[in-house]
C-alpha cells in the first residue's frame, strides 16, 4: 500500500474527497533527553480491546472516537481486535498483535537500554473515524492529559 | 493517528506516527511521520517477525532522536526490499 489509487474503488474515492484536518500550525516537541531515558508509550488505532472491557461501538455514525486504556503488564495476545472495518486484512495482526500494537518489541527496546522505559499504560483508538470533532475536541485531549500525567516523554502511534 | 499525535505534542510529549499512506500524511500533516510501504493491517510488515517489526521501530525512533528534523516530518522508511518479501500472501 503506498497512495490512494492502491486503494478499493470505494474508498479510494472516499480517501480523495474526504475533508482531512490539516494541523496547521504543527505542534512540535523536542525531545529533551536522550530516548535511552525516556519513557514510551504506544497509541494504536488498531481498535485492541483488552480483557474485560467493552468494544468499541461500530453503530455509532462518523465512528467510535473513545479509547481503552491496556495496561502495560499485558499479554498482548490477550487482546482483542474489535476493529470495525472491514477494508483491510486483519489476520497478520489477530496472528501477532504486535504487528499493531508492538508491546513486546517497546519492552526489548527497554531490556536493551534503547529506550528508558515503557509506560505502564497505553491507548488503543478505534481508526477509520469518519467524524473527528468529538476526537479533536474531547478524546485526543483526554489521551494526551493522561499520558502527560504519566509524564511520557515519547510516543510511537500505530494505526492499522 | 495525526491528530492524536498533534494533541499529545500540545501537552509535551514528543511523537513519530507510522503512516501507511503518503497523501493522508501529507494532508494532515502529523509532525513526525514515517511513511511505510506495507498494506493496511500490517503497519510494522509482517506477524511474527519481530526483527522487521524492530527495523520499522528503530527507524521511526530515530527520526524522535534527529535534532535537525522541522514539523511536519514526513520521511520514507527504506528497509532495502523488505516490504515486498514479507508482503502477506
Amino acid at each position: 500500500m503506498a497512495s490512494f489509487s492502491d486503494l478499493p474503488l470505494k474508498w479510494r474515492t472516499l480517501a480523495r474527497v474526504y475533508p482531512w484536518r490539516r494541523i496547521d500550525p504543527v505542534p512540535w516537541t523536542p525531545m529533551r533527553k536522550p530516548l535511552a531515558k525516556c519513557r514510551v508509550a504506544l497509541v494504536s488505532s488498531a481498535g485492541f480491546v483488552p480483557p474485560g472491557e467493552p468494544v468499541f461501538d461500530a453503530s455509532k455514525l462518523g465512528g467510535d472516537p473513545s479509547f481503552r486504556v491496556i495496561p502495560g503488564d499485558i499479554d498482548v495476545r490477550t487482546l482483542r481486535d474489535a476493529h470495525r472495518s472491514g477494508a483491510f486484512d486483519h489476520t497478520g495482526m489477530v496472528q501477532d498483535p504486535n504487528l499493531a500494537f508492538p508491546l513486546d518489541r517497546l519492552r526489548e527496546l527497554a531490556a536493551d537500554g534503547r529506550i528508558g522505559e515503557v509506560n505502564g499504560r497505553h491507548l488503543s483508538f478505534m481508526g477509520s473515524l469518519s467524524a473527528t470533532g468529538h476526537l479533536v475536541r474531547r478524546s485526543a485531549p483526554d489521551a494526551a492529559r493522561l499520558l502527560a500525567a504519566d509524564r511520557v516523554d515519547a510516543v510511537l502511534l500505530v494505526p492499522v | 493517528m495525526g491528530l492524536i499525535a498533534a494533541e499529545l505534542e500540545r501537552h509535551g510529549i514528543a511523537t513519530v506516527a507510522i503512516q501507511l499512506l503518503r497523501e493522508v500524511a501529507e494532508r494532515v500533516r502529523p509532525p513526525r511521520a514515517l511513511f511505510v510501504p506495507f498494506p493496511h493491517g500490517y503497519p510494522l510488515g509482517a506477524p511474527d517477525d519481530p526483527a522487521l517489526q524492530h527495523r520499522v521501530i528503530d527507524a521511526a525512533l530515530r527520526l524522535l532522536e534527529d535534532d535537525a528534523l522541522r514539523p511536519p516530518v514526513l520521511v520514507d522508511y527504506r528497509g532495502a526490499n523488505l516490504a515486498r518479501e514479507h508482503m502477506p500472501p
